[in-house]
């Protein structure tokens, strides 16, 4: 019961928002408010509880689970209701209830129209992201994996910007198609695994037994990849993740950079690699040039966009792939620093949205050519939206440093020459988050738009609030990584011991 | 009593045929294209007709009595449907009811 | 007796926390506040250091160097970097020098930015400045090093860019930080390097292994000291990445003074004078630290002799003297280096406020050319200009410029890896120092009015530049008679490897001192006695062509431009929608193309689709009869 906690409050939450919207659309925010509370507390006191508990990560592969859940649901196919936690499921799921929270205080006053909706919209994304964090079941996790889709589709379909079912079609279908890819590979492993083994069975844990050999494995595992790279993104199926992004709510955007892309990550850690490691080992060094690419382009990408929402689109796609980076790399330093880059990214980049959302809000437009000097107006926001740059552009001090410091640290040893294009990636993010900074709130300012509009109003209280307790997450985690890191040691340990017996670090 | 040969039968049946879907083709007026459609009908029951007296079955005239319940159906709904067209264009011509194209 | 050990985090801590109060509270406290949070905090890990450097002084620690390690910062798989700092008598010298020119900076500040706006904004970006610089040089922890790298560079930023409003300080700003970035790239590869090879980050543990592991010459000693290089050559403004520091002027004044002067572009000598070892072990990479700053101070100082705006002679002569550093770095001269640190920290602060004072004073005037005469009209300013420029061109025996400049000449001219040719460019630098030292002075000061000044500065702003002053002459003389200095050093550093000690340097001295004093009066000569000989040199056809090349800093920031600018902004540019999405909408666009196809099928007219029938019908029955 302790873990389906975790998608029965969001979901509860969410029809109870949606039933009270109608007439009390506050009262809406507020249960959705409460229901993201309750869940990230529940998360937390699993943390304190986890404290306590012995790891015994005994390094032959076998993962330490802190809880496991398991119902039968359909014996004659072998499908279960299985759900577990580990460290890693547990950092995900503090952070996707952390930004659910930040989404909805960001958007209170921004979303009017059909608001108890937009909460269940809101929450059931949440739903299928925790499930997705949870399920041990490969069945429930692409149940899960496609009950995201849906209410992400709504949510920039009816609450987004002018350009809005364009972007949220192409999401849908780029996700899907991939998602069908993951459904023939996961259709694939059942099989072959039945036809081994004589079980026919969708649990992880089995499969995970279950050592393939071969081009068959190969194959499969790219259809995991190519589900999980088109989430990530990797360079090449990126290109829904601008639209998307550019075009979905404030809290859309939060929840797909912040999370959405997360389970593309996710995926990597707990599936392709554990369940296929030597055909990732094989694949390694195309991911790695894959992530590279990402990192160069994303950044190029980013600092010649007009539209200051895609700008920060696109540095996701740079930042994501120091994760993809990490990950395939393949040691303690590198894994660990992706799992950092996962959660401070999702901090910095979901505050980052909020403040285009909120600068939205005040002048109406995205186009930084129509800003600037807006530091003498708002300087409130000019200083928060810089410490995010900062963050952005990986400032020793705050977490995205440490995350992207480690995982260079750890691919160097790996591949010198990839370490060493993949720093470059510094610049370039210094170019693009200076000029965020530059071109919003430095310059003389541009009388036009200020006539037009009046003087936009500075951070209220509540979005200082909001942006305070981010900027407070990225600094604990810039100064203390420690807590991240003991978390997610043994889970991380046992991936790269299957990914890497022989290698120590 | 000589059986007339199954050949002949299935000539007129295919004749028939060949007629109903000409005016089918041909004709404009929707009420000429109804009749051309039941032509083809009793072709096709003519057709099951012949085949059951060649192989002495009763399922031929089992099929063609089951071709007349639908030509009935098929009639009333294509008259209905005419009935409207008319109502709605004031005409019969089916060129002129071209509204559908995608 | 308080331990030593456990007070060294006050000295970053202090400035951290006046940076945190102005950062949170600083638009709600009055002025005076401010000024007080921000000039007192710096106070604060002034005496601290002093305090340290004391107890450092009468009762050295074992091992010359006191460590605190306050926690742990990172663990993970053996990579445990701490935070910890690490107080020996290079660092003492760095701490030292950064508070004492740190808190007059600041006490000048307070007058010089009265009647701005940002006031506090200012307060809080120079203190945040200060304790970022403090922990690089405390750090004992290549990470921890790094930090305060990046974060002097990220102040650096905010303060070249602190009047926001114009759009040529964002650009300068952020030409600092992308192109200090570059460096401090190859430095982060440098430790990446370092970490995977010896496993440590901690600068002494991994002195000790690197000399224990790596032969000298061995091509990892090369690669790891070349990246460092390439950090300090970002920082320290040296070539090819100098580019930044003549726009960086574009900030407030004391800004100059402090960060583009004093300390933080010498925050590249003093890492090489911290990993020094690694550079001893690639001797080669040695070499190019003494080419790099021969180079530099040359190019820099042809360029400071043609310039037109009093602060940017200014910053091409920073980048010449930390050319000298460097110089001395090369030939393995440590604590010359560090000496020269300190006695231009002290004049060239004076002289960044003292122009100052007169740009204030003229209205935001920054073109010497329509200064002049302000001899008179500024008397105090004039003597302490005139003093710090005298520091700055070495006068022999009088000033602290002349003791440390001629110690390195000599180190190079004596050291085994030196030799007369770097020498020479060393001398030669020298003359024109004292050239274009006095070019500034006497254009500036002397000759006719031509601007009237207002006001005169007050209190806060003329005290420190007095006690700057001082410094700048009697900095010298904590190296002769005695060699107190670079004996309080000798535990950091091991000697220069002499070739020929045997004589000279009284020699060396006697040419030194000619050579400036010759600069000076040939400065006289040419722009003040008869300044038409100036005129005509350049406005002849190959003059003007070296003129403008020279004004133009060489034209490096021309080529930068064409290679590296030009090509990455036409990049973002052409593909601004993406030329992959491309992909996708072909598979769009040809989806759309079938679907138009089949639409015309669809013509809504019965007999169409009847035929459409019928001929399917009829190839249906044709292929199953025919096979």
């Amino acid at each position: 019961m302790i873990l389906i906690w975790f998608i029965l409050l969001p979901l509860a939450g969410g029809v109870a928002a949606w039933l009270t919207g109608r007439r009390y659309p506050l009262l809406s925010r507020c249960v959705a408010l409460l229901a993201l509370i309750l869940t990230f507390g529940h998360a937390l006191s699993l943390w304190v509880r986890s404290t306590g508990i012995a790891w015994t990560g005994n390094g032959d592969g076998h993962r330490a689970w802190l809880y496991d859940v398991h119902y039968e649901w359909i014996p004659q196919l072998g499908i279960s209701f299985h759900l577990a936690i580990d460290g890693l499921s547990l950092l995900l799921l503090l952070l996707s209830a952390f930004l659910g929270i930040m989404s909805v205080a960001a958007s209170w006053t921004e979303i009017r129209d059909r608001t108890g909706f937009f909460h269940l919209q809101l929450l059931l994304v949440l739903t299928g992201i925790n499930g997705v964090f949870l399920a041990m079941d490969l069945f429930v996790f692409y149940f899960f994996w496609e009950l995201m889709l849906v209410p992400m589709y709504f949510l920039i379909d009816l609450w987004g910007h002018e350009n809005r079912h364009y972007a949220a079609v192409k999401f849908f279908i780029f996700t899907q198609v991939s998602g069908l890819l993951m459904l023939i590979a996961i259709l694939g492993l059942y099989f072959m695994h039945g036809a081994a083994t004589g079980l026919y069975t969708f649990d992880y844990m089995e499969l995970l037994r279950f050592q393939m050999k071969g081009s068959a494995s190969l194959w499969l595992m790219l259809g995991f990849f190519i589900a999980f790279a088109v989430k990530l993104p990797v360079v090449g199926v990126h290109t829904w993740l601008p639209d998307a992004h550019t075009e979905a709510p404030t809290a859309g955007s939060v929840i797909l950079a912040g999370l959405l892309l997360k389970t593309g990550a996710y995926g990597l850690l707990r599936f392709v690699i554990p369940l296929f490691p030597a055909a990732s080992r094989d694949f390694a060094q195309v991911a790695m040039i894959l992530a590279v690419a990402g990192i160069l382009y994303g950044a190029v990408m980013a600092f010649g966009q007009t539209d200051l929402k895609r700008l920060v689109a696109y540095t996701s796609v740079s930042h994501m792939g120091f994760v993809l980076l990490g990950i395939y790399a393949g040691n303690m330093l590198s894994m660990q620093g992706a799992v950092m880059q996962i959660i401070c990214h999702g901090v910095s980049t979901g505050a980052l949205f909020i403040i285009v959302g909120a600068l939205q809000e005040r002048i109406h437009t995205r186009d930084m050519s129509r800003m600037g000097g807006l530091w003498s107006t708002v300087p409130r926001m000019g200083a928060v939206t810089l410490f995010f740059a900062l963050a952005s552009l990986g400032l020793p001090g705050l977490g995205n440093f440490i995350a992207e410091f480690l995982v260079l640290l750890g691919t160097y040893p790996a591949d010198k020459i990839i370490a060493a294009i993949a720093s470059t990636g510094f610049i370039g993010a210094a170019v693009y988050s200076l000029w965020i900074v530059q071109r919003v709130f430095h310059g003389a300012g541009n009388r036009a738009a200020s006539e037009r509009d009046g003087r936009p109003t500075d951070f209220s209280f509540r979005e200082m609030a909001v942006m305070g307790v981010m900027m407070l997450v990225l600094l604990w985690l810039g100064l203390y990584p420690q807590a991240v890191f003991d978390i997610a040691k043994h889970p991380v340990e046992s991936i790269r011991f299957t990914y890497a017996p022989g290698d120590n670090r | 009593m000589t059986a007339v040969p199954v050949e002949h039968g299935l000539i007129l049946a295919g004749a028939l045929f060949v007629l109903g879907m000409l005016g089918v083709l041909v004709r404009r007026s929707i009420i000429f294209m109804l009749l051309s459609v039941e032509i083809m009908l009793n072709a096709a029951g003519v057709a099951f007709v012949v085949a059951g007296s060649r192989w002495q079955q009763p399922d031929g005239q089992v099929m063609f009595i089951f071709i007349l319940a639908v030509a009935a159906a098929e009639v009333s709904v294509g008259l209905a449907l005419a009935i409207r067209m008319y109502h709605k264009l004031k005409t019969l011509d089916t060129n002129a009811a071209g509204r559908m194209k995608g | 007796m308080i331990a030593m050990n456990d007070m060294l985090w006050i000295m970053p801590a202090a400035p951290f926390a006046g940076f945190l109060v102005l950062a949170l509270a600083g638009s709600r406290l009055p002025r005076k506040w401010i000024a007080a949070v921000g000039a007192g905090s710096v106070g604060l890990s002034m005496f601290a250091a002093l305090f340290a450097g004391c107890s450092f002084m009468s009762a050295p620690p074992g091992m010359h160097a006191y460590v605190q390690v306050l926690r742990t910062w990172i663990d993970v798989a053996g990579f445990s970097p701490k935070i910890a700092f690490y107080l020996d008598p290079l660092s003492v010298i760095m701490v030292l020098v950064m508070t004492v020119v740190g808190f007059l900076i600041h006490l000048y500040s307070a007058g010089f930015m009265r009647d701005d706006e940002g006031y506090a904004r200012f307060f809080a970006y120079m203190n945040l400045f200060v304790g970022s610089m403090l922990t690089l040089v405390l750090a004992e922890d290549l990470l921890l090093l790094y930090l305060g790298w990046e974060g002097v560079g990220l102040c650096s930023y905010l303060l070249i860019g602190f009047w926001y409003k114009d759009e040529v300080n964002g650009y300068a700003a952020r030409k600092a930080f992308v192109v200090t970035r570059v460096g401090d790239t190859a430095f982060a590869i440098g430790l990446f390097l370092l970490y995977s090879n010896l496993g440590t980050l901690q600068i002494q543990e991994l002195m000790y292994r690197a000399g224990q592991q790596w032969a000298p010459g061995s091509v990892l000693a090369v690669a790891a000291a070349a990246l460092l290089l390439g950090g300090a050559v970002g920082k320290s403004a040296q070539l090819p990445l100098q580019t930044w520091l003549p726009d960086a002027m574009a900030g407030p004044t004391p800004v100059s003074a402090l960060i583009h002067a004093a300390t933080m572009v010498t925050a590249g000598v003093y890492l090489i004078a911290r990993t020094h070892v690694l550079f001893t072990l690639a001797p080669a990479v040695q070499a190019a630290v003494a080419v790099i700053g021969a180079a530099t101070l040359l190019l820099a100082g042809f360029s400071a002799l043609v310039q037109s705006d009093l602060k940017r002679v200014l910053a091409y002569s920073t980048i010449s003297q930390i050319g000298y550093m460097f110089l001395a770095l090369g030939v393995g001269a440590w604590s010359a280096a560090i000496f020269h640190f300190m006695t231009h920290a002290f004049f060239k602060a004076l002289l960044f406020l003292g122009a100052g004072m007169v740009i204030i004073s003229l209205h935001e005037e920054h073109n010497m050319f329509k200064m002049g005469g302000l001899r008179t009209q500024l008397p105090l300013v004039y003597r302490t200009f005139v003093i710090g420029a005298l520091s700055l061109s070495a006068l022999p025996l009088l000033t602290a410029g002349f003791y440390s400049k001629d110690l390195i000449l000599w180190e190079v001219w004596s050291s085994k890896s030196g030799g007369p040719l770097l020498w020479a460019a060393g001398l030669a630098g020298a003359l024109l120092t004292s050239l274009y030292s006095f070019r500034m002075v006497f254009i500036t000061f002397f000759g006719e009015a031509k601007t009237k000044a207002g006001g005169k500065p007050g209190m806060s702003m003329s005290v420190p530049v007095v006690i700057l002053a001082v410094l700048s002459v009697a900095g010298g003389f904590v190296e002769v008679p005695v060699h107190f200095f670079t004996g309080f050093l000798a535990p950091a550093f091991p000697p220069v490897q002499s070739a020929n000690k045997a004589a000279g340097e009284i020699i060396l001295q006697i040419i030194a001192g000619i050579v400036s004093v010759s600069g000076i009066v040939l400065a006289w000569f040419l722009f003040l006695r008869s300044p038409h000989y100036d005129k005509t040199l350049s406005q002849s056809g190959f003059g003007s062509l070296v003129h403008r090349l020279w004004f133009a800093g060489w034209g490096f920031d021309r080529l930068y431009d064409v290679l590296i600018i030009k090509p990455f902004l036409w990049a973002a540019k052409v593909n601004r929608d993406d030329f992959i999405d491309l992909i996708y909408l072909g598979v769009v666009w040809t989806s759309a193309g079938i679907n138009r196809f089949l639409t015309f099928t669809q013509s809504g007219k019965v007999r169409w689709y009847v035929t459409g029938v019928a001929i399917g019908a009829i190839v249906i029955l044709g292929i199953v009869v025919l096979l």
